[in-house]
Formats: C-alpha cells, structure tokens, sequence
C-alpha cells in the first residue's frame, strides 16, 4: 500500500468512530437541549435553572470538587514524592495505592457505606471504645454536613489514584541531573521540591488536573450510595430528569451546563500551568 | 571541631525520627487505602444477619450467606453476565479500533497528525458519560436501545482515547530498526508487523485491552441510562440502591471490586510507562 496513504488508513477507524459517537452526540445533545415547541428556544434552559433544586446541585456539586481535588492533588504530590525515593518495596507500595484506580465510583460508595451506616463500622468502633451510647445515622437528613463529608472521604479514597499515577510517571520523566545540581548548590530536599519538581512537573498536572476537576464535576454513584437524594447533584439531576421525569430536553439542557462548567475549567488550567514553548524535557 | 562533633548525634537524631517517619506515613497510607477494602470483605463474607446486626465484628466469619443471596437474587446474574459481555465487547473494539490509530501516531509523520492528537486529547476533557443522552434517542432509532452491543459502543468512547495513547506509547517503544531489519529479510509492511512487533507488544496490547474492559466494567452512568431490561451490573445495583437490603450491596459492590483488584495487579507494570507518554 502507498506509504503517504497508510497513516491515514489507520487512524480512519478512530475518526469515524468519534465522529459518530463523541462529535455527533454532542450536536444532538445541544439541538435537543434548545430545541423547543417552536425552533430554537432558551426554554429549557429556563426550566432547568429555575428549578429549586438546581442552585443547590450546583453548589453542593462545586463544593465537592472544590473540597475533594486540592486534597487529591496534595495526596498525590506526596504519595508520589514519597514513592519516588523508595528503594525497598516500591512496586508493592504503589500497587496498594494505585487499587482505588480499578475500582468504580458506585463500588466505592457501597465500601464507604460499610463505613458509615448505623450499624457500619464507625459506630461500632465508637461504641466499643465508649465514645458514643448507640448507633449513630450520620448519613440522615439531619447531618447534612456528615452526608458531604462522607462522600468527600469516599472520592478522595477512591480517585486520588488516578492523580497519583500522572505525577510518579511524571516524576520519572524529570532527569536526575537537575537534582543532582540543585544538591550542589546546596538546596534542601523542601527547595528541590519547589525549584524542581513542581515546574518540572507541570505538564503531568496540567492532565491531572483536568482530568480530576472533569471527573469531580461527574461525580454521581458515590452520591447516590452514599447520600441518596439527600445530597443532590448536577449529574444526578441530570438522571433524575432523563428517568423519573422523562423530560429528555431537560436533561439534555442540564448535560450542556455541565459541559460547559467542564470546558471553562479545563481553559483555566490550561492557562494557568501553561507550558512555556520549548521548555519540554 | 568541636562544633562537629556536637552536632553529629544531633542530626543522627533528625534523620532517624525523619526515617521514622517516613516508614509510618507509607504504612497509614498504605492503611488508607487498604482498611475499608477490608471493611468490605468482612460484610461480603458474613451471613446477612450478622451484616444488618450492630455492633460488627472486625474479623470475617466466612460465611457464604450474602454471597448465596446476591447469587440467587433475581436478575442480578444475568446483570453480571451483561456486565461482562460488554466489556468484553468494549476491550475488543477499543483495541481493534485504537491500536492502528497509535501505531500511526508512532512511525508517521503526517499532515493533520497534530489535529488527530488533540481530538483524541479532547474526548478526555469531555464529561462522556453525557453522551449516553443523545445516544438513547439514537438508539431508538436504530435498533440497538436496551442492547449489550449499543452500550459497549458508548463504553469504547471512553475507553478508546486510552487504547491510542497507550498503544502509541508501547509502539514508541520499539525501535523502528527492528521493522526495517525485517523488511530488508524479505519482509511486507503486513508480515513485518505481523512476526516481529506484535510478538513484542502483544503483553502491553493485553494491559491496554484489561484497561479497556475495567472501564467499561466500572461505568454506571451511561449504563444505567442506556440500558432498562438488560442491565449490567453497575446499573442494576445503582437501581436497586434504594431498596435493596444491606447484604445485597455489599456482596455486590465485593463483585465490582474483585476483577479490578486483578487487573490492576495485571497492568501495574505499564500502568506508569502509559501515563508517561500519553502526557507529552
């Protein structure tokens, strides 16, 4: 076959395939959320917003991602630092943190339920160590602020993993060399994290990023193990509209939202941790 | 002189707590992670009595009674067998759709490869799951609404930007010398490709293909969405999540979890040299 053809043969698959399943959608997705009785119309964006319920899944939604990422991200720095010095044990060490990485969003709900039902293993162990009568319900409507707690816990246990995978492949991309001169010139291990590591590192978090702060604006199953309606959320608005509802307009309208939500955060960090031109490694 | 030899012990002193230290916060992460898994396996293997009892126990009493329960529960075996042939679906067109796309990415240059490359970056700064939305109508419209197939072409969205970069990376790896070596023994494109590379990438072909089938596995949004009569597991356990007794979701969030843990003990070798790459 003619090699000046070849390439674009093979990545004709992959084309086709997001264009029909990712390109397509998405204007499907936007006509049907602005579609109305008559043309385009801004109804069901009025219809969304107006809702009681939506100030308060935006909020909780954004709360969540504003709690859950910065915690990840610090984990993740950490973990991946402290990895990176290991000389004994380092590939069982990473395995164990990188489990959560396998492991759904619903399934981590369930194991944090484990947790914090009333007659979980939280209350247990405070009952065996006398620090509490009884059974607690912490995930009722009365602790609104343990319900968020508990799903805050449960998606920084679960997806800190992903975090934690970008930076040690980052790390490891960073040459030793530059360590090996900042020891030289005397800077300690704390300075060669801030001098070093963090610049250097700025592509892998650039992706962590986006990719946490995409995903924590998705966040959905954990939500519905853990709090069920009591803790609403734009995803599971999103659900709730598309099923009990039936109002797919709605849904799609609301889906748009988030999108958008998404995209202009995915922006901001790229313009924040933008990566000077040439300063590759 | 002096001076030294004063301040020797001292910093003998800071570097053992420091290693101390160290030691203990690797074991309480390592805790962290490990502790509620093992929360988890303590209510999987009790009797579902002793789940729904207070206060627990913290050693399993091997009990297979939830397990049996959770197996004999209606519908939700066939929810694990659509669970499976979907990601299956999913990992064998991610992986014969994605992997052409990274070996081209790997040995070409080409006009458009830049605009290619930030399409495939772009599905990952797109929340897909919504995508399921759109799809359901569309789905209705061809035929394949409430299908394991219709779900798994959803599931290879997702998992397909992981295929290329991954596969790209792996082909990166190997020499392109190697090929030309083959070519010049007599070798097609076709046999080239065929008797030297794919021997050589085949078990990292394998870790991108377990990756694909453990997203597809994990996905609950787009299941639940797309899927009414013919749910997979994820979907029907978030259905029944309100009603459902304790011992039931236990056992099945244990069944969600056990294949994961497997498979990232299987990837966890290309799990680094993966992400490595695919940031560039």
């Amino acid at each position: 076959m003619n090699a000046r053809l070849l390439p674009y043969v093979l990545i004709l698959p992959v084309t086709l395939f997001l264009c029909l399943f990712f390109l397509y959608p998405f204007v499907l997705v936007a006509a049907q959320a602005f579609g109305g009785s008559d043309g385009l119309s801004l109804d069901n964006f009025r219809d969304v917003v107006s809702y009681w319920k939506f100030p308060i899944s935006l909020k909780n939604t954004m709360l969540l991602a504003a709690l859950v990422v910065p915690v990840q991200l610090a984990l993740a720095l950490l973990m991946a630092t402290m990895v990176n010095r290991m000389k004994k044990g380092r590939d069982l060490v990473l395995y164990i943190w990188t489990i959560p990485l396998g492991i759904s969003d619903l399934a981590a709900g369930i194991i944090w339920l484990a947790i914090f039902e009333q007659s979980g293993f939280l209350n247990s162990m405070m009952t065996g160590l006398g620090l509490a009568e009884g059974p607690v319900n912490f995930l009722s409507y009365q602790n609104p602020g343990l319900v968020f707690l508990a799903i805050a816990l449960a998606e920084i246990w679960r997806a800190t993993a992903i975090m934690l995978v970008i930076l040690v492949a980052g790390i490891g991309l960073i040459p030793k060399e530059y360590y090996e001169a900042a020891e030289v010139f005397g800077a300690s291990p704390w300075q060669r994290f801030l001098r070093v590591t963090l610049p250097m590192l700025r592509p892998s978090l650039q992706t962590a990023l986006i990719l946490r702060v995409v995903l924590a604006f998705e966040v959905f199953a954990v939500v519905a193990a853990l709090g069920g309606t009591l803790l609403p959320v734009l995803m599971g608005e999103i659900y709730a509209y598309q099923f009990d509802l039936q109002n797919g307009g709605a849904a799609a309208a609301m889906a748009l939202i988030v999108l958008g939500i998404s995209i202009v955060f995915t922006l901001i960090i790229l313009r924040v941790l933008r990566v000077p031109k040439g300063a590759t490694i | 002189m002096t001076d030294t030899a004063v301040l020797l012990p001292d910093q003998g002193q800071t570097r053992k707590t420091g290693r101390w230290l160290y030691a203990a916060s690797v074991t309480l992460l390592c805790a962290w992670v490990i502790v509620p898994l093992y929360f988890l396996l303590i209510n999987t293997l009790s009797s579902p009595e002793t789940v729904n009892s207070f206060p627990k126990s913290f050693v399993p009493e091997f009990d297979l009674g939830s397990l049996t329960f959770f197996a004999g529960f209606q519908g939700m075996l066939t929810a694990l067998k659509n669970s499976i042939v979907v990601a299956f679906l999913t990992m064998v067109m991610s992986i014969l759709i994605g992997a052409p796309a990274g070996y081209a990415l790997s040995r070409f240059e080409f006009r458009g490869k830049e605009a290619f490359r930030l399409l495939i970056l772009l599905t990952r700064a797109f929340p897909l799951p919504l995508l399921a939305l759109p799809l359901a109508v569309m789905f209705i419209r061809t035929g394949l609404d409430d299908t394991a197939f219709g779900l798994a072409l959803v599931h290879t969205t997702l998992a397909i930007p992981f295929a290329v970069l991954i596969t790209f990376s792996l082909f990166s790896g190997i020499p392109v010398e190697l090929e030309e070596a083959a070519w010049t023994l007599g070798c097609t494109r076709l046999t080239a490709f065929t008797k030297v590379v794919l021997p050589l990438i085949l078990p990292g072909i394998t870790a991108s293909a377990i990756f694909a089938f453990v997203i597809s596995w994990n996905e609950v949004f787009a299941a639940a969405v797309l899927t009414i009569e013919n749910r997979t597991l994820t979907a029907f356990l978030l259905q029944t999540l309100g009603e459902a007794p304790l011992h039931l979701k236990f056992a099945g969030g244990f069944i969600l979890v056990v294949p994961a843990l497997i498979f990232i003990f299987a990837v966890r070798k290309y799990l680094f040299a993966m992400w490595g790459i695919a940031n560039r």
